[in-house]
């Protein structure tokens, strides 16, 4: 049998639910295998044993008492951009380095209801934006892979850590592919939810109209379990949908008969590799093998996607960002020298030189004179983009395509070109400029062993249908199984 | 030092141009985004919360009281209500701005157009609103000598506002200070401001600029800040034209800048012009939905809304057949409003009740400065007894000038006036035998008095009566004793 | 569409981050890269487009008038950098 820390996490609630197992031991063995682990891989910004443990001792009476749940007893982990009432919460950045929320997000209120065991706090990207970790103002993370290549981002240390086997589930942020893409560089599943589907409360913003939270793990089941936990409408965000959240997990056998798969043209051309393409491309045969209807179809508008969502993403980051002005929280450099000298500097100091350079190109963007040309020009194109998924939902279910264009790329390979950085994005900012469902699972390995991942996107709220098509190939398939040796 | 010219001189060669903003905090329960308190005067930052103190990760969420409120106070200005509103963000760095911006309405407010009339010395003249529009306040910042510090409380970060921009359709001082009067009645009977312009809650900033009579081309245009009392608007705003016009005339370039205000010296001063200009980078909120609003939703609130202050003071003179003055101080508040009308409707004549009201109660208003809206159960004296005070004299149970004292004891015991004229005696006398009784006596203390009268020195008349009304502590009636008196002093 | 020094001096500016000579340029450059490439957006069509301004319409997602927050604990103003009682401090701002 498994090893109880590479069980799925379905696996492991029966196994407590079974008394074979205690949340007090499990917690402990996962706690050992981090601190075994946690040197080559670095996923962690802040770990919290004792809490965890007096959590995963509050789950066993729960369940002492006859309480029952997935995520009851189960040790899992949050990017550090969620806010985590009483724990440094750092988003990854200096300006933060020394604050403590004051304050759980929604997320983590529901996951807390659910009786899940926090061990603690995730590497990413600093406040979300990059692709390969290598953002972090607190150092990278390497991918269990290989440890010279990035494990993606922006939740490289979410994709790491369950790849790693140091935690059952994990969540992650995505605005434009910060869940898909490192989970396709680490070989598990990740989940961007529609738009609207996870609130956002308790989320340090980086682009408002496009981040979601949502669940890292290594199956689909897995993934299911976890959002529909955190889903729902929220009182406390006005842009979390009041659409009934399904039992995800409980949908995962819905046949594939019937489903529509599109494929668009522009996904599969030069600029992809080799192993990728063929990766997926067979994925979708087996689809089609199932009785999936396969259709080409044509995004015509994705290749504006990535200035489209850096005009975009980037306006409304340097308007989230301005509240770290080292007034009421953070960091704070050189009051001595006046409230002007004070904001500059705390904040040429605080953010890392990626943010700085985001907030310099949004600021631009809606700067007098430019706002018309990039900010407006590009809000357009974004309708452009949403309407080529309307079409091709009209003779299709489901988009597939790959989730990043390549397999993890070395640390250090794109950190001089912040252009070429962005277009690791390419394939996945398309569904955050729509608002869209999107997943990314293992579809194989590449030559070096490193993993791939399929991209699957749905209609609005059709989370269920997506996971299920995931589920039945998931099934069919061996990667889940695999582990890096560590 | 800048002088105003001469406004006589001024007059008649240069006009002013004169725009208001104003800025009306709205009397909801909560703040606009977060259920924190919007009350005044908490301890710094008691009414905070991660919302209104932009702690990461905190998102705002819209207190529909407050749509309620600009959609009131848009009908109540003949505005046009907008089925489709949008939020937007004003992004700038200050202390008191949490969030590094400020969530406000941009391209497309809530209320657009309407206007409102003020009566003037050439008669009624409409000035126009360009538009309402709602915004959160920002906290404040207290500069503190003793710290050599700056601190910052967001007690009011967050309070909901209505920004309502007139255009430019003022031309004096005057004007300007009789639109903000306006204004500030019509939010008061809306019950969506009180209106304190000390407190802050009622602000308002001036765009003043000046032309030759008869150009149609605009001045360059200067915005005034800090004005906190009607009469600094007017004295800013005089100061203003007047040195606009002396620039003008003395060929000296004028700047488009803002001007603060300062009451001190009765000057207003520039505000040292910025390196580099304002630019607040407007774009939509994208944490908030626009406002969507259906029409029964307004329709319902128009049906609410109450009679205005204009309707109701032409009310006053043709149901109470009140003079227009009573009716315009009677009106100008609508709690005053609602109290004489209280009073009326306790039984007291209208114009009785209108002397009362308008003379004692508006003084002990003003000596215990009474100067937020009063419920109808606040009044110094309650309606009902205020009526019954006045039937008391009108039916001559007491004289006007024991009026004023059962008044007096009302005010301090809170006491029915009858059951004040009961227990203390005041009722008057008006039994002729008791009177001739009193009035024997004064005649025969006074013996030589009397003679003189007799004599011709009529004026002792009154020293006679007021004689008989110390001897009665000014209970007697005093037709009666006038009548007696002089029956008596004639007689013999 | 102009990018010079003078440009980027005032965007780190309304941005309030203080770069130095070294930074500007290198921000310059890379802004110029960046932009250059995002310009492909002139070739499309987007006349007769409606921005995308909301992404999802949640419906209505308002609150009542109810005050339902306690008063601010400390745990609201404990990680100010600088503080003067329940007042956060700033350096003196001048008019
Ligand atoms: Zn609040």
């Amino acid at each position: 049998m498994l090893e109880p820390i590479w069980q799925p996490l379905a696996q492991v609630a029966k196994e407590l639910d079974a008394g074979r197992l205690s949340s007090v031991e499990l917690t402990t063995q996962v706690l050992h295998h981090i601190e075994a682990t946690e040197p080559k891989i670095h996923s962690f910004l802040t770990l919290t044993p004792e809490t965890a443990l007096e959590e995963a001792r509050a789950a066993d009476e729960r369940r002492a008492r006859g309480e029952r749940g997935p995520l009851l007893g189960v040790p899992i982990a949050v990017k550090d951009v969620i806010l985590t009432k009483g724990v440094r919460t750092t988003a990854a950045s200096r300006i933060l380095e020394n604050f403590v929320a004051p304050y759980d997000a929604t997320v983590i209120r529901r996951l807390r209801e659910a009786g899940a065991v926090f061990l603690g706090k995730l590497n990413c990207d600093e406040f979300a934006m990059g692709s390969s970790t290598e953002n972090s103002a607190f150092g990278p993370t390497y991918n269990p892979w290989n440890l010279q290549r990035v494990p993606g981002g922006s939740s490289g240390g979410s994709a790491a850590a369950v790849a790693a086997g140091q935690c059952f589930a994990a969540l992650g942020t995505d605005t434009g592919g910060s869940i898909r893409q490192p989970a396709a560089c680490c070989g598990i599943v990740g989940v961007k939810p529609s738009y609207g589907r996870v609130s956002r409360y308790g989320l340090i913003a980086y682009a408002s109209s496009f981040d979601q939270i949502g669940p890292m793990a290594r199956t689909v089941a897995d993934c299911a379990l976890v959002l529909e936990i955190i889903a729902g409408r929220d009182p406390r965000d006005a842009t979390s949908a009041a659409q009934p959240v399904p039992r995800y997990s409980a949908e995962l056998e819905r046949p594939l008969r019937g489903l529509r798969l599109a494929l668009p043209q522009e996904c599969f051309g030069e600029g992809v590799q080799a192993e990728v393409r063929d990766a997926v491309l067979s994925a979708v045969r087996w689809f089609e093998s199932q009785g999936v209807a396969v259709v080409e179809t044509s995004l015509p508008h994705s290749r504006y996607a990535v200035p489209t969502y850096y005009l975009v993403a980037t306006a409304e980051a340097s308007s989230n960002l301005a509240r770290y002005d080292g007034v009421r929280f953070g960091l704070r450099l050189a009051e001595e020298a006046g409230l002007l000298t004070m904001y500059g500097r705390t904040r040429a100091s605080g953010f890392g030189a990626e943010v700085k350079r985001r907030i310099m190109l949004g600021t631009y963007a809606l700067s007098a004179g430019y706002y018309d040309a990039y900010y407006l020009k590009a809000l357009k194109v974004r309708t452009l983009v949403r309407r080529d998924f309307e079409a091709a939902f009209t003779r299709a279910d489901v988009v597939a395509m790959p989730t990043a264009p390549t397999t993890a790329f070395r640390l250090g390979e794109k950190t001089g070109d912040p252009l070429q950085m962005y277009l690791s994005d390419i394939f996945t900012i398309a569904a955050n400029l729509a608002g869209l469902p999107a997943l990314s699972l293992p579809c194989g390995f590449d030559q070096e062993g490193l993993p791939i991942g399929l991209q699957l996107v749905g209609r609005p709220f059709q989370e269920a249908q997506l996971l299920a098509a995931a589920h039945a190939y998931e099934q069919a398939h061996p990667w889940k199984s695999q582990h890096p040796s560590l | 030092m800048e002088k105003p010219t001469s406004v006589a001189v001024r007059k008649m060669d240069y006009e002013a141009i004169i725009g208001l903003e104003v800025h009306a905090e709205l009397l909801t329960a909560s703040k606009m985004f977060c259920g924190c308190s919007a009350k005044f005067g908490a301890p710094p930052n008691q009414n905070t919360c991660p919302v209104c103190l932009g702690l990461p990760g905190a998102l705002p969420v819209l207190n529909r009281r407050a749509v309620e409120f600009a959609i009131r106070a848009g009908l109540a200005t003949n505005c046009r209500i907008e089925l489709f509103s949008r939020w937007a963000r004003k992004n700038y760095f200050y202390p008191d701005l949490p969030k590094g911006y400020q969530i406000s309405q941009y391209e497309l407010p809530i209320c657009v157009g309407g206007w409102l009339t003020l009566d003037t010395e050439e008669g009624e003249k409409r000035i126009r609103l360009a538009r309402i529009h709602m915004e959160e306040d920002t906290g404040k910042n207290i500069h503190d000598a003793q710290v050599d510090a700056s601190l910052v409380d967001f007690n009011r970060s967050g309070v909901p506002l209505l920004e309502i921009v007139s255009e430019p359709d003022m031309r004096t001082p005057q004007e300007a200070s009789a639109y903000l009067r306006k204004l500030r009645q019509i939010l008061q009977y809306l019950e969506i401001c009180d209106g304190n312009m000390e407190e802050g809650s009622f602000r308002c900033d001036a765009n003043v600029s000046v032309r030759p009579r008869g150009s149609e081309a605009l001045g360059t245009k200067v915005e005034i800040k800090n004005m906190n009392s009607f009469r600094h608007v007017e004295r800013a705003i005089e100061f203003e034209i007047g040195r606009q016009v002396r620039a003008l005339r003395e060929g000296e370039p004028l700047v488009q800048e803002t001007r603060l205000w300062d009451p001190e010296r009765e000057v207003t001063r520039s505000m040292r012009t910025k390196e580099y200009a304002h630019d607040y980078r407007y774009f939509p909120e994208p944490d908030l939905p626009p406002v969507r609003l259906n029409r029964e939703w307004i329709e319902a609130i128009r049906q609410s809304l109450p009679e205005l202050p204009d309707a109701r003071r032409s009310r006053f003179v043709q149901q109470y057949g009140l003079p227009a003055y009573d009716a315009e101080v009677l009106t100008s508040r609508r709690d005053l409003a609602d109290y004489f009308e209280a009073v009326v409707a306790s039984g007291a004549s209208p114009k009785a009740a209108s002397n009362w009201v308008m003379g004692d109660i508006l003084r002990v208003v003003r000596e215990r400065e009474l100067d937020r809206h009063l419920r109808i159960d606040q009044w110094p004296v309650a309606p009902n007894f205020l009526a019954q005070l006045i039937q008391l004299i009108e039916s001559g149970t007491i004289s006007g000038k024991i009026g004023k004292t059962v008044f007096a004891r009302m005010l301090e015991t809170n006491r029915a006036p009858e059951e004040i004229v009961r227990t203390e005696g005041l009722v008057q006398i008006t039994d002729e035998g008791a009177l001739l009784s009193e009035i024997q006596q004064v005649l025969a203390e006074n013996p030589d008095k009397v003679a003189q009268y007799r004599s011709g020195k009529e004026k002792l008349f009154g020293f006679f009566v007021g004689q008989v009304m110390k001897r009665t502590a000014g209970k007697a009636n005093p037709q009666k004793v006038n009548e007696l008196l002089r029956s008596l002093l004639e007689s013999s | 569409m102009p990018l010079d020094r003078s440009v980027v001096q005032n965007i780190a500016h309304l941005a309030r981050l203080e770069l130095n000579a070294e930074e500007e340029a290198q921000y310059l450059s890379q802004l110029e890269n960046i932009l250059g490439y995002f310009r492909s957006l002139d070739e499309v069509d987007t006349s007769g487009v409606e921005p995308a301004t909301e992404i999802v319409d949640p419906g209505d997602v308002v609150r009542d008038d109810v005050v339902d927050n306690p008063p601010a604990g400390e745990e609201l103003l404990a990680n100010a950098p600088s503080r003067h009682g329940r007042f956060f401090r700033v350096p003196k701002i001048i008019e």
